[in-house]
């Protein structure tokens, strides 16, 4: 299990919207990202997350490629 | 990020014609409230509040700066700072158009209980930034016997290891559940009205803006604060913002906190826009004015609408608190910038044993 990459740019998915990164304008999930939105889907794989928001941070796991972590934006 | 514009003209304070010109108030409204508000402590009247709102965007830094002065008279220099956590995210039962959370929408927020470990956790940090306040909140219709059992050992927990007083946000209560609340030691009870009587049924179908008005009364003949507030920019009008600001005015709440809507993904909401910088401040300065003496909360949805510098003219416009850090589904800003502006802004954070 391997948990999706710190950059998530990288990544094949939008961790706001889920869609391909490859098709589409995803600008707007990225403002969202780096302002007021942790990731909700897996960059590598798509799959809605379970996310956890505390005042300091927030954690995100998906259910095949583990749990990653952060402060704030994602982007 | 840039300031707000308060000097432009032409730009929309939002709402229509009909509206703007339905704010019957003889004389200047920011005069009459000078000397209403400002000398008197008498909040406006809801066609005062209009008529603020209502001002042209020249008039915002005017309207503002009587709005500070208002708070620093009847509230004072210091900000009272908070923290809020979600102990159970999304599978609301209830369909609130506006929430993530909420099980009847097709939202990405998936569910999610925190343990007690990170709700300690989580309440040492906010403690560390200085706050007073630490909210536990759950997305629920009312809690069932499983979630008070949760809070009942969180409460005792935090107590054991933080000092900071905690408030719930758990929906609507019993009377039994405001009681066992209450014997918890639970310092603040959060429940929204969200918006305007008249515009309530156009947020939430499930329930009615008169049952969260019960869970209030209960609330507060518990001995427990109350805090009560709402989201701009769900599609009211202006009158129906000002009829909400005299609505709050009506309660007597201890805190009101000012959220601005943050369009989610698979909400009913999703489509609107985020409310426009200087509509939002017109805002804070008019629910100061029709409320002089409550806690005045910046809540949810600042980041968004109103940028770095929009949040530092809100505290200067009549805002006395503050939520630092993250929200319940949504991230804020790091805290440490929060603190940072308020010590630009010479403004003391309100220390706990002022607040008991």
């Amino acid at each position: 299990m391997e948990p999706p990459a710190a950059d998530a740019g990288a990544q094949p998915f939008c961790a706001w919207c889920g869609g391909a990164r490859a098709e589409g304008d995803h600008a707007g999930c990225e403002r969202r990202l780096a302002t007021v939105d942790p990731p909700r889907h897996c960059p590598v794989c798509a799959r809605r997350m379970v996310v956890q928001v505390d005042p300091v941070g927030w954690t995100a796991r998906c259910s095949r490629h583990g749990e990653s972590a952060g402060t704030n934006g994602f982007a | 990020m840039t300031a707000v514009e308060t000097g432009g003209t032409g730009e929309e304070t939002g709402g229509d014609g009909v509206e703007e010109s339905s704010a019957v108030v003889s004389g200047d409204v920011l005069a009459v409230a000078r000397e209403q508000v400002l000398e008197r402590g008498v909040g406006l009247t809801e066609d005062q509040v209009l008529a603020v709102l209502s001002l042209p965007t020249e008039r915002l830094e005017e309207a503002l700066k009587l709005a500070h002065d208002v708070r620093m008279r009847w509230c004072g220099p210091e900000v009272e700072v908070e923290g809020i956590v979600s102990l159970k995210t999304g599978g609301c039962p209830e369909d609130c158009h506006f929430c993530s959370q909420s099980g009847l929408f097709e939202s990405p927020v998936r569910a999610a209980w925190l343990d007690k470990d990170r709700l300690v956790e989580a309440a040492k940090q906010t403690a560390k930034t200085g706050a007073t306040e630490f909210c536990i909140v759950a997305a629920v219709r009312g809690p069932d016997a499983k979630l008070m059992e949760q809070v009942r050992a969180g409460i005792a927990a935090i107590r054991a290891e933080v000092d900071i007083n905690v408030a719930c946000s758990l929906g609507m209560l019993t009377q039994d559940q405001v009681n066992e609340l209450a014997a918890m030691g639970v310092h603040r009870y959060n429940h929204n009205l969200e918006t305007a009587r008249s515009h309530f049924p156009e947020v939430v179908t499930t329930h009615s803006w008169e049952e969260r008005w019960e869970t209030l009364q209960m609330v507060r003949a518990a001995g427990m604060e109350v805090c009560c507030g709402g989201i701009v920019g769900m599609g009211e009008t202006l009158a129906q913002r000002a009829e909400f600001a005299v609505q709050l005015a009506a309660l007597e709440p201890d805190e009101v906190p000012l959220n601005f809507l943050i369009p989610n993904p698979g909400t009913p909401f999703a489509h609107l826009e985020v409310p426009q910088g200087a509509d939002a401040l017109m805002t804070v300065a008019a629910f100061r004015l029709a409320l002089p003496r409550t806690v005045l909360r910046f809540a949810g949805g600042r980041e968004l609408t109103l940028g770095d510098l929009g949040a530092e003219q809100g505290m200067l416009g009549g805002v006395n608190a503050i939520i630092v850090g993250n929200y319940l589904t949504n991230l804020g800003r790091p805290a440490e910038q929060d603190l940072d502006m308020l010590e630009t802004l010479k403004m003391p954070i309100k220390a706990l044993n002022d607040t008991l």
